[in-house]
C-alpha cells in the first residue's frame, strides 16, 4: 500500500476525489446562495442553520476546509513534480495544437480560485467567526440577508466576483470530466458525462455570478 | 525549396546545448523529413562540419526511433504519422523549421537530436511481458476463443511503437499513454490476466522511478500518437492499477 499511496495514479485519484466533493459542494452552496434571490426569509433561515447547526460546524466544514487543502496541495505538488519531470524546456511548443487551453493552465485557474477563496473566507467566514466566538454576539437568525446583500454593494467585489467564477467555469470544464477519466471511468457513456459535467461548469458559475450581479444591482434600501 | 533549419546542437548529455541556424537550398516536396536532413548532413560533412545526430531506422513508420520535435510538435504538424513519413510538401518555400530533440527528464539527449528512450525498455521489462513455457509444448494461443471487441481492443493497444511522442507532447512528460498501451495489450487476453496484478503495479512504479511527470488528462497523447492509442488505454490503467493496488 506504502507504494500506491505515492504513485502517479494514486495523485490522480485524489485530485478526481477531492475535485468530485467539492464539485458536489459548490451544487449546496449555490442552491442556497439562489434562495437569497428568490426568498430573503428562506435564505436566512437556511443560513442561520448552517451557522449553528453542530454537524455542519463541526463536522461538515472541518471536512469540507480538508478537502479544499488537499485538493489545493495536491494541485501544487503535481505541478512542482510535472515541471520538473521535464527540466530542460522546449524552445518552441505548440500545446495549442493538442490540448484546450483549460487543460493545460489547470494551475492558473486553480490559483485564481485560491485567491478568490482568500477574499471570500475574509468575508463571510473570518467575519462569521469574529461574531460569533470573539464578540460573542446573541443569535440572530435575521441578519444574513443584509449582510450578504451589503457585500455586493462595492463594485470591485462584485468584479472580482465574477471572474472568477468565470474562471471556476473554466477549472471545472476541463477538472470535472477529467476526474472520471482519472478514476478509470471512459466507455460509452463518457460523452454523454462530459456532456454534463460541461453543462454543470456553465451553469453553476454563471448562476453565482447572476447572484453576485442581482444583488449588486438591487442593494438593499435604507 | 528555401528553408530556414533552426537544429538544436548538444556534444554531449553533460553538455548545454543551443539553436543553430542553417540555411538550406534545393528541397523536394517528395522528400521526406528525414531526406531533408540527410541533404543537410551531406552537407554539413562536405564542409567539414560535425552532421547533425538524429535517430532513425526503419524510414515507414514502424520502429518510433525517428523522434523529432518539429515546429513544436512531435512528428510534425501531421497527425498518424511518425518524423520519417512526414514530407517536405507540408512546408513551403522560405519557411523556418524549429527542430528539437523530445524532451523530458527521463530521456536524455545523448547529442543533438536523439535521446535515450531506455526508460521505456525499463518500464516494459517491469511487466511488459506474459511468462510462457516454450519448451515445445507450448499451448497454440488460437486455442483460447476471445471475443472480437477485446481483441481488436488490445491489437490496437499492441499497434504502439514505442516512439516517445506521448511523451514529448505531453506539457506534463507523462509517459501513461505508453505504459497503459503497454498493460492494455494484456489486460484485455485471457493471456495476460494472470499476472495482469503484478504487471501493472511494476508498470506503473517504474514509469514513476524513471521520473516521468504526472497525467493531467490534456489529450496531447493521444492527438500527436502516430499510432493512434487512445485515452481509453489509461482509464483501463488507471482501472487495473486501482483493482490490483485494494487486493495488496
Ligand atoms: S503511445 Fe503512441 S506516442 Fe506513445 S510511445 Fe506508443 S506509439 Fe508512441
Ligand atoms: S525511422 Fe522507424 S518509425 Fe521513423
Amino acid at each position: 500500500m506504502s507504494g500506491f499511496a505515492s504513485s502517479s495514479i494514486a495523485r490522480k485519484v485524489v485530485m478526481a476525489l477531492s475535485g468530485l466533493f467539492l464539485v458536489l459542494f459548490l451544487l449546496l452552496h449555490v442552491t442556497i446562495n439562489f434562495t437569497s434571490v428568490v426568498s430573503p426569509d428562506t435564505f436566512n433561515t437556511m443560513s442561520h442553520f448552517m451557522g449553528y447547526n453542530g454537524i455542519v460546524q463541526f463536522i461538515m466544514q472541518p471536512i469540507l476546509i480538508a478537502g479544499v487543502i488537499v485538493h489545493f496541495v495536491m494541485g501544487f505538488v503535481l505541478e512542482v513534480r510535472n515541471s520538473k519531470a521535464r527540466a530542460v524546456k522546449y524552445v518552441q511548443y505548440k500545446g495549442s495544437a493538442n490540448a484546450p487551453w483549460v487543460s493545460r493552465n489547470m494551475i492558473i485557474s486553480g490559483l485564481v480560485i485560491l485567491a478568490f477563496l482568500g477574499l471570500h473566507f475574509y468575508d463571510f467566514w473570518v467575519h462569521e467567526i469574529a461574531y460569533k466566538y470573539v464578540e460573542a454576539n446573541p443569535q440572530d437568525p435575521t441578519r444574513y440577508y443584509a449582510e450578504t446583500v451589503e457585500k455586493f454593494e462595492p463594485f470591485w467585489r462584485t468584479a472580482i466576483y465574477v471572474v472568477s467564477f468565470v474562471l471556476l467555469a473554466l477549472h471545472l470544464w476541463h477538472g470535472f470530466a477529467s476526474s472520471f477519466q482519472s478514476m478509470g471511468l471512459n466507455n460509452k457513456y463518457s460523452p454523454g458525462i462530459r456532456n454534463f459535467t460541461r453543462l454543470y461548469a456553465i451553469v453553476v458559475p454563471l448562476l453565482f455570478i447572476f447572484i453576485a450581479l442581482y444583488h449588486h444591482f438591487n442593494p438593499i434600501t435604507h | 525549396m528555401k528553408l530556414l533549419l533552426k537544429i538544436w546542437r548538444q556534444k554531449d548529455a553533460k553538455s548545454p546545448g543551443k539553436m543553430v541556424e542553417y540555411p538550406i537550398d534545393g528541397v523536394e516536396g517528395d522528400m521526406s523529413f528525414l531526406e531533408m536532413l540527410d541533404v543537410l548532413n551531406m552537407q554539413l560533412v562536405e564542409k567539414g562540419e560535425d552532421p547533425v545526430v538524429f535517430d532513425h531506422d526503419c524510414r515507414e513508420g514502424i520502429c518510433g526511433s525517428c523522434s523529432l520535435m518539429i515546429n513544436g510538435e512531435p512528428h510534425g504538424p501531421d497527425r498518424l504519422i511518425t518524423t520519417c513519413q512526414l514530407h517536405m510538401r507540408k512546408f513551403s518555400d522560405g519557411d523556418t523549421i524549429v527542430i528539437e530533440p523530445f524532451r523530458a527528464t527521463a530521456f536524455p539527449v545523448i547529442k543533438d537530436l536523439m535521446v535515450d528512450r531506455s526508460s521505456f525498455d525499463r518500464i516494459q521489462q517491469a511487466g511488459g511481458y506474459i511468462s510462457v513455457n516454450t519448451s515445445g509444448n507450448t499451448v497454440d494461443a488460437n486455442a483460447i476463443p476471445i471475443e472480437k471487441e477485446a481483441a481488436d481492443d488490445a491489437f490496437n493497444a499492441a499497434a504502439c511503437i514505442g516512439c516517445g511522442a506521448c511523451v514529448a507532447a505531453c506539457k506534463n512528460a507523462s509517459a501513461m499513454l505508453f505504459t497503459s498501451a503497454k498493460v492494455s495489450q494484456f489486460a484485455l487476453l485471457p493471456q495476460g490476466r494472470v499476472e495482469a496484478t503484478e504487471r501493472v503495479l511494476n508498470m506503473v512504479r517504474q514509469m514513476d522511478l524513471e521520473g516521468f511527470g504526472n497525467c493531467t488528462n490534456t489529450g496531447a497523447c493521444e492527438i500527436e500518437c502516430p499510432k493512434g492509442i487512445s485515452l481509453e488505454n489509461i482509464a483501463r490503467m488507471n482501472r487495473e492499477y486501482l483493482m490490483a493496488a485494494t487486493k495488496g
